[in-house]
């Protein structure tokens, strides 16, 4: 797939901007603050429904304005489709489909995918373990966009239990009787394991499927370097079966996950009484990252982490493409930070994509492979050379 | 900013649920063009909807009596009740003409982020009215949605020891008129995990 027609009101820096696109590498120059990020953070939004940059809404709308406009024109095995996102921080964001509203946002995943890596990414290797999951996440999600449904479902029980644990525990510390609470925890442990067994099972498997590219893409950008690889650490692991989650194991089933993590909410059921909170459950996950026999995070050295951090978004595109659907691939100010070896090797990835917009202070940090159309950012305005 | 009583309406309008600071500026000034019987008539409305509304001792819908109309109905079938979350649901199953049996109005779902639990809602007039007369039947008929879903699952805890009692959950699936293939995911999996014989 490619994005062919990019425009934007009002989102971040930008009061307008309109650009065509074509299929192949197009670099987007300009010195620093010109706003080059904010247009493939845009195509990212469309793409995720949320930025790379920032976790709320709010500073995507331009200072001054009420809301920001994204619209693009996707075209996917030649048949297009325009997405218009309205963003209106602290209400509910609208979406268009070819000009049709759609109920939810949400219903416009999947039609646009892509790969975006970013200096940021350095927190995906050196970051919390929120960051790792949401890693996951969000690349499920590209895979099957139905998992943002099970996304916030899961997060919507997860709050409401909570929220149930929190009274619960300052009832217990007030030696006040509650007797509804234990029934009513039994409902919502109910509802969370189902819900985080359908999470943490998606999670599994796309490890499973995961491992074998990340360590293949890493070996790529760090042949010197020790092997690379992941593992999914869950709360209930030792309760799981052995080959959940390894590239060679069976698929996880949710039910027999549901019913692990339900025993395991009974089994620390005083623990999370006595805490006020949920401490079972895929949001208490890891994602692993290891070189050699040590974890990537505080071992790796600078160099490292960043390979490891590229080899994770090359995996990513990997495990895409082999779905069967080509992500547009989106490389942000990444050239300037990586060495002439792993330059290259990402150059020979990129090169092979349907679509590759890069940003760069300096063209000359973009390796000639990537030369297709450049455009000039500056002042306000996106221009092709 | 308008000045004084103007500027309280509005604000006063914009606390209302569904009304945004501009239909509350438009209502204002319909209001203050309105003849004055309009107003009054309204004003009046208002007053009995405090006043005069009460709710029903047996099912918790909101009644002009003691006993709503549906409860002393005698020509509805006392042995099936139909539990729903709020007073606007008992309407939208009467529309249906579908449902000869009696309600039970909870007054909202299971909510701990609002601090509503079980002992805040109906549940305790529901179990004893099930306990003291010729009921049959529950019907659930909660919002499908994660707080009505959890609140489906409190009660079928608390109404599986009643003897001969029979359960049941509003089916969750297509709606009419739709199309299968703009279904999402979860609504097209659950009406098929729903489905029936025919």
């Amino acid at each position: 797939m490619h994005v062919r027609h990019l425009q934007v009101a009002d989102f971040r820096s930008w009061e307008q901007a309109d650009l065509e696109l074509e299929p192949g590498p197009s670099v987007l120059v300009g010195r620093n603050g010109q706003g080059k990020t904010n247009l493939v953070e845009a195509i990212g939004y469309v793409a995720t429904l949320g930025s790379h940059r920032v976790a709320s809404d709010a500073p995507l709308v331009r200072l001054g304005a009420s809301r920001a406009i994204i619209r693009t024109a996707v075209v996917n095995d030649g048949r297009e489709l325009t997405v218009e996102l309205e963003i209106t921080p602290g209400k509910a964001n609208r979406a268009r489909v070819n000009r049709g509203p759609v109920p939810r946002p949400r219903d416009v995943l999947g039609i646009l995918r892509t790969v975006l890596f970013a200096p940021e990414d350095l927190a995906l290797v050196r970051g919390d373990p929120g960051e790792r999951r949401r890693f996951l996440d969000d690349l499920l999600v590209l895979r099957a966009p139905r998992y943002a449904g099970v996304r916030s479902d899961y997060d919507r029980v997860l709050r409401q239990r909570n929220a149930l644990l929190k009274s619960a525990a300052a009832n217990r510390r007030a030696r006040r009787s509650d007797p509804d609470a234990l029934v009513t925890l039994d409902v919502w442990s109910g509802h969370l394991a189902a819900h985080g067994a359908a999470l943490l099972s998606a999670r599994l498997d796309l490890v499973a499927d995961l491992g074998p590219r990340v360590a293949a893409a890493y070996a790529g950008v760090a042949p010197e370097s020790r092997p690379a690889q992941i593992g999914y650490r869950s709360k209930i692991e030792d309760a799981l079966p052995a080959g959940y989650g390894k590239p060679d194991g069976e698929r996880a089933d949710p039910e027999v996950v549901a019913e692990i993590l339900l025993a395991e909410m009974v089994r620390r059921r005083d623990n999370e009484l006595e805490r006020g909170v949920s401490l079972v459950g895929p949001h208490r996950d890891e994602l692993d990252l290891v070189l050699g026999e040590a974890p990537a995070k505080g071992y790796a050295s600078h160099g490292e982490s960043w390979s490891f951090a590229l080899a994770l978004r090359l995996a990513s595109y990997e495990l895409l493409r082999a779905d069967g659907s080509e992500p547009v691939l989106v490389l942000d100010d990444v050239f300037a930070e990586l060495d002439r070896r792993r330059r290259q090797r990402l150059a020979e990835v990129a090169v092979a994509a349907e679509q590759v917009l890069v940003t760069a202070a300096v063209a000359e940090d973009v390796p000639g492979e990537l030369t297709g159309a450049r455009y000039t950012v500056a002042d306000g305005v996106v221009e092709r050379d | 900013m308008y000045e004084g009583p103007v500027q309280d309406l509005i604000d006063e309008l914009g606390r209302l649920p569904g009304v945004g600071p501009k239909s509350a500026q438009r209502i204002a000034f319909h209001l203050l063009g309105a003849e004055p019987a309009d107003v009054t008539r309204l004003q009046e409305a208002l007053q009995k909807v405090k006043e005069g509304v009460v709710f029903c001792d047996v099912c918790g819908n909101v009644s002009e009596e003691s006993t709503c109309r549906i409860c002393r109905d005698a020509r509805r079938d006392p042995s099936a009740v139909c539990v729903v979350e709020e007073p606007k649901d008992v309407l939208a199953i009467e529309r249906t003409r579908e449902f000869k049996g009696r309600y039970h109005v909870l007054g909202g779902a299971l909510d701990p982020l609002s601090g509503i639990g079980p002992e805040q809602l109906r549940i305790r007039q529901l179990l004893s009215r099930i306990g003291s007369q010729e009921i049959t039947e529950v019907i659930l008929a909660m919002d499908p949605n994660t707080e009505g879903e959890a609140t489906a699952t409190y009660l079928v805890r608390m109404l599986r020891d009643f003897p001969g009692l029979t359960v049941t959950r509003l089916a969750s699936g297509l709606p009419m008129g739709g199309d299968l293939e703009f279904a999402d995911e979860l609504t097209l999996g659950r009406a098929l995990s729903g489905r029936r014989t025919v």
